[in-house]
């Protein structure tokens, strides 16, 4: 942690400190104490007055169907976006591997969406399925089946999915690919010695062996879709329709800035700073180590 | 290659090219809508070919008074605001962890480790858990709708501040006592060797961050009101609402094609250090 050969004592390194602690206290250890605070807190209609009330703001949480509706929403749309992003990222790394030469080729062609903004990805995926002009319900129609994700909750589900999978392509596919060619050589050669072929190949050695690129791409993508997505969903679907999309993320911001429910976002707040808490946890304490072999 | 199995090989290629086929649909789709005039965006089945409206759209885009209806300033002044914030988070991100960094690893002080442990905790707490709070301290200060109130509030930095450490950690002590035998103090040995040694470091971190503050939405949508601060990316959003009136499709997807070109090319012409800044800053 510390040199050992280092400077002596001296004003010095607190000035160096100083911006990066100053900005941290101002605008992030402040503000999520004032969020803490205010979640024990209850202001009355006109903002007149506010009441000191422990925990009321969270049970009141937990006994809203809404957001109880809201929580497991996120936990479906997390796991439909990491599963459809790793899953066809990892399709793609495997063929890519398997060319050898033309990788670095495909590799260019597949990581820039990483660099697409979510709420970009969200307009161009709204544009593919606009209902009156896009290119996808018209092709869905053709088939007889009607596409409006204004009206069908399900189907705006799918788009955001759709949408916010896409962009994390990029970068499921960068990890995997990696991690395929870090496996010796060796270790395949001998296996297709011993007869096995591309696909037993593939399931037998390579996905065991990259298993811990994929606990943490895990992770990653938990926390990409949890709280990276907010311009997907503001801009594709505002949480509609009749909340189908409504997020934790979507909804703190709706029930403060926009609803003005200062002690029920401010609870909402502090139940998200504990999801990050614990998925920075889990990823430094078992993400760091790896599973080893 | 381990066997040569030609039917194998070409299915790879096949499923690889459908599979950049599939990533690229949305930007063919968008750059042809970009280049169509409004009144054949408007019939249904839209085209899938490149109209030769292009050059047209895109002056009428970046000089125009954007979209009918949408209140947007014009979308040079956008991508200007959204260059500076860019610009000027990554610039300050880089500034303010690579001095912490050096006064952690490299000077014995009290509460050390006090201030790490408060630099880390910023991983903890992404603007999306404090929306409300960190809004109200910044009306508080006055900086809504200025660049500061755009830039400053994300320049703290856990990640930018844990790589630079473990960059410093590598270093070789000899490094330092060679630099003090002859005669250099604390800021010289900085400047002369820490500087120049993570200088691929720094190029990889800016990418990252250059793209992480380019496409920065939820912050900018909360302290801009004033149309002449958006970024780039509400006046998408607030395109996108308007088109529910009038839509213009080839003025929006233009747009939103000029504001995923920056990062996108930096991506690409820059996919060594790319990948390096992502690799680095993730672990």
């Amino acid at each position: 942690m510390l040199k050992r050969v280092h400077f002596p004592a001296s004003p010095l390194p607190y000035l160096l400190v100083a911006p990066q602690v100053l900005i941290t206290l101002v605008f992030f250890i402040w503000p999520a104490s004032q969020a803490l605070w205010q979640s024990f807190l209850i202001e009355d209609a006109f903002g007149l007055s506010t009441e000191f009330v422990w925990f009321e703001n969270f049970e009141a949480l937990f006994h809203d169907s809404q957001y109880l509706a809201s929580f497991w929403r996120t936990l479906v749309f997390s796991g439909a976006v990491a599963f459809l992003s790793m899953s066809f990222a990892l399709a793609l790394a495997a063929f890519a591997d398997h060319v050898g030469r033309g990788a670095g080729t495909y590799r260019t062609l597949l990581i820039w969406p990483y660099a697409v903004a979510p709420v970009l990805a969200g307009a161009l995926w709204l544009f593919m399925f606009n209902p009156t002009l896009g290119i996808l319900p018209y092709l869905l129609e053709m088939v007889g089946y009607e596409w409006n994700h204004h009206l069908n909750g399900t189907q705006a589900m799918l788009l955001v999915i759709l949408a916010a999978a896409w962009k994390q392509v990029a970068y499921n596919f960068l990890f995997y690919l990696a991690a395929m060619q870090s496996i010796p050589r060796s270790v395949i050669e001998a296996a297709a010695i011993d007869g096995a072929g591309p696909v037993r190949r593939f399931f037998s050695i390579v996905f065991p062996l990259i298993s811990p690129t994929t606990f943490f791409l895990l992770v990653i993508n938990a926390v990409y879709a949890f709280f990276d997505t907010f311009g997907i969903i503001h801009a594709v679907t505002q949480g509609g329709p009749a909340n189908a999309t409504t997020t934790l993320v979507y909804k703190v911001f709706n029930d403060g800035f926009v609803g003005l429910d200062l002690g029920g976002s401010a609870a909402q707040s502090v139940i998200l700073m504990a999801l990050v808490i614990a998925l920075t946890a889990v990823q430094f304490r078992f993400v760091e180590k790896r599973v080893e072999y | 290659m381990i066997e040569n199995r030609p039917w194998l090989n070409l299915f790879a290629h096949l499923a690889l090219i459908l599979g950049v086929a599939i990533v690229a649909l949305p930007i063919w789709i968008t750059f042809v809508a970009a280049s169509h005039e409004a009144a054949r965006m408007m019939q249904a089945p839209i085209p899938m070919l490149p109209g030769g409206h292009f050059w047209e759209n895109l002056r009428a885009t970046l000089f125009g008074e954007g979209l009918s209806g949408a209140e947007t300033a014009p979308v040079w002044r956008m991508l200007l605001n959204s260059l500076v914030m860019a610009l000027g988070i990554a610039a300050g991100k880089i500034a303010i962890s690579i001095i912490s960094a050096f006064a952690i690893v490299y000077f014995k002080f009290p509460f050390r480790m006090a201030f790490f442990w408060m630099i880390f905790i910023t991983l903890m707490l992404p603007v999306e858990v404090r929306i409300l709070p960190t809004y109200e301290v910044v009306s508080d200060l006055g900086l809504l709708n200025s660049y500061w109130g755009l830039t400053v509030p994300l320049i703290a930095s856990a990640t930018a501040t844990f790589m630079f450490r473990q960059v410093f950690l590598t270093i070789p002590d000899e490094m330092l006592e060679s630099a003090r035998i002859d005669g250099a103090g604390p800021l010289r040995f900085f400047w002369d060797i820490l500087l120049p040694l993570s200088r691929t470091n720094i190029a990889a971190l800016f990418v990252i961050l250059f793209i992480y503050g380019w496409n920065q939405y939820l912050w900018p949508l909360l302290i801009t009101t004033d149309r002449d601060m958006s970024t780039v990316m509400i006046s998408i959003k607030q395109m996108l609402e308007a088109a529910e009136q009038s839509p213009q499709w080839n003025i929006i997807m233009m747009t939103a094609l000029l504001a995923m070109l920056p990062p996108v090319a930096v991506v690409i012409a820059m996919q060594k250090l790319f990948v390096k800044g992502l690799t680095e800053t993730d672990k």
